[in-house]
């Protein structure tokens, strides 16, 4: 399987759109290396506009250009948008509706060394919960360059969280994003696994390992956060009555937290959470942290065998 | 306080040089280029200027020092290691799984760090909140605060200016590490900061400007701020004392490759025998 960041991807489809449409303009906050807008900036330095290290007043120029007819994106780390700029986000951008669409990188423990200052854990309970914010989590390089021309051909305020490390690439170059729609990558009869991001391809592993246990996984992508596909989940959820979530993210008010909301009325299904357990991250590479903090495949793994076990009586392996 | 000699000091800054860019090396990772460029008052302060008790690191009456560009923590963990808040061995730990030393500075896990900070422009607020504290309590510590000049950019560092004389606090010292570089690049083309002494005298603080690497001007300015709301603009090298280095923002968040580490380390300790 090839490799690529989702950053990288979001860099190159910014070129790629900026080329179609003119109308189109980019801002960052001083960290056009790491983002990769500085592909954008390089190709079109009239359409580009550096903020400065001033994420909260970046966003609200974004919005008031956005306002004079433009799109705009703007980019930068997710622990500074939605976190510095949150009150500029939910006041002005989002209560306005403007067509501005925020992509930030280095979301999650995968950023690394860095540390914990520079993991965003929170950024999906904080954007979700705004309303009429589209929030979008692509799982690989292919997804977010679908994700990003979908967002930037539809009007309104959008949400798109990328990551900074090369991650495989699972989906097949002509693929189409739709918004609202989880896609099932792999069948199964037994629990149903749901995630998003790098989380993704983590899932798929599970799901490989527990077969080896005889556990039947269906494994779901769920890109959008929101809208969420409620019927896919039910659907699932109904059909083996037992759901995993994944996520790079806190377990509180992420995509658990989302599905959750989603099948609160459904009857005698089983859901477990799995992501940070209310605690920051720290800084180390980034495998390491997804072992020590219950991501890698492997830890996945050994909490649904041990759930399973317990829930399904007669499971003996 | 120890009394150490301008001489020494020097030598201390050169070490101090010296560990930043074998640990940053060593791992693998860490802003080195603006590490360097502020260790010189880092090394004035801690060994200078600063009253504070390694051993006691949360001494009541201490002068407090809160690095609000937080990505210079190899510069910050290298002056307390060396000034003996832990061993010099913990340095390379840095950046590592279960480490004290994070990627940026956490008061959680390492004594000797006031207040977390690493998102930038919001270390100088608490340091206000720092030195108000001090004032409100009739105590006689000063307050010091690192800032970058890239992170005068944010908003949040014109709020707490102003917050500050507002309150006539007059127990802080802001040094700004005015390397003229930022990650995109050059401050003054990413977003104008000049001028940038009129806006803090604006904004009601006294201010000087010094060479930020030399040792003697760093100490006395210091020294003539205390008891006063001043802010000292430290014209500085980002990446300074490593020929190669110098004003190449490439090293912003980027180490020395092996080869490169052991060249500027022999360059240093040429420098080294004629101090
Ligand atoms: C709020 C916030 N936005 C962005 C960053 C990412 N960042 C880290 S260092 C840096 C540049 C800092 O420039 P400056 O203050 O001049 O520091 P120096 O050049 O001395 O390293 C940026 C944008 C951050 N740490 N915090």
């Amino acid at each position: 399987m090839d490799l690529k960041s989702t950053r990288d991807a979001f860099g190159e489809a910014l070129v790629e759109l900026g080329s179609e449409n003119s109308n189109l303009l980019v801002m960052d906050a001083d960290l056009s290396i790491s983002t990769k807008t500085c592909l954008f900036s390089g190709k079109y330095p009239e359409r580009f506009f550096n903020a400065g290290i001033a994420e909260q007043n970046m966003v609200g120029v974004a919005s008031g250009l956005s306002k004079t007819g433009k799109t705009v994106v703007v980019s930068t780390l997710a622990v500074f948008a939605p976190g510095r700029s949150y009150d500029q986000i939910r006041n002005t951008l989002v209560h306005s509706n403007c067509n501005v669409k925020i992509i930030v990188t280095h979301a999650g423990l995968s950023v690394g060394k860095d540390g914990s200052s520079h993991q965003s854990i929170e950024d999906i309970a904080l954007s979700r919960v705004i309303p009429g914010l589209n929030v979008i989590i692509p799982c690989d390089a292919v997804e977010t360059r679908a994700a990003i021309r979908m967002a930037v051909n539809t009007p309104g305020p959008f949400y798109i969280r990328l990551g900074r490390p090369e991650v495989p690439v699972i989906n097949k170059i002509n693929y189409e994003f739709k918004l609202g729609k989880g896609v099932v990558l792999r069948e199964g009869n037994d629990i149903t696994l749901i995630g998003c991001g790098i989380m993704v391809f983590e899932m798929l592993k599970t799901a490989k390992i527990l077969e080896e246990n005889d556990i039947s996984a269906e494994v779901i992508n769920m890109p959008s956060i929101k809208p969420i596909d409620k019927d896919l989940i039910r659907n699932r959820a109904r059909k083996t009555g037992m759901v995993f979530t994944c996520e790079e993210h806190s377990i509180i008010g992420g995509l658990g937290s989302a599905v959750l909301e989603t099948i609160e009325e459904e009857k005698n299904i089983y859901v477990k959470r799995i992501g940070l357990e209310d605690t920051f991250g720290e800084s180390g590479l980034p495998e390491e942290l997804f072992e020590k903090y219950g991501l890698s495949a492997e830890k996945i793994t050994e909490k649904i065998l041990k759930i399973y076990k317990k829930e399904r009586s007669g499971y003996d392996c | 306080m120890e009394n150490h000699s301008i001489k020494n000091l020097d030598k201390i800054a050169n070490l101090a040089r010296q560990n930043i860019i074998k640990v940053t090396t060593e791992v693998e990772g860490g802003h080195l280029a603006g590490s360097l460029s502020c260790i010189d008052i880092l090394v004035v302060l801690y060994f200078k200027v600063l009253s504070h008790n390694p051993a006691m690191p949360d001494w009541d009456e201490r002068d407090r020092f809160i690095l609000s560009k937080g990505h210079a923590a190899p510069a910050l963990y290298t002056v307390l290691a060396m000034s003996g808040y832990f061993p010099e061995e913990e340095l390379y730990t840095l950046r590592k799984i279960n480490s004290r030393l994070q990627g940026h500075p956490d008061s959680k896990k390492l004594p000797g760090i006031e207040i977390s900070t690493g998102s930038l422009g919001q270390g100088f607020s608490a340091a206000v909140g720092m030195a108000l504290g001090y004032k409100y309590d009739k105590k006689n510590g000063q307050i010091y605060c690192l800032v970058g000049d890239g992170e005068c950019d944010e908003g949040q560092v014109w709020e707490a200016a102003m917050f500050a004389s507002s309150y006539n606090i007059k127990n802080i010292t802001v040094i700004i590490d005015r390397n003229r570089y930022q990650i995109d690049g050059e401050t003054e083309k990413v977003i104008k900061l000049e001028p940038l002494k009129d806006k803090w005298n604006s904004f009601g603080w006294e201010t000087m400007e010094i060479d930020g690497h030399n040792l003697n001007q760093i100490q006395e300015a210091l020294e003539k701020a205390r008891g006063t709301r001043t802010v000292i603009i430290a014209n500085t090298i980002k990446g300074k004392g490593v020929s190669f280095l110098e004003n190449n923002n490439k090293y912003h968040s980027k180490p020395c490759c092996r080869e490169e580490c052991s060249l500027a380390i022999d360059e240093l300790n040429k420098k080294l025998e004629f101090i």
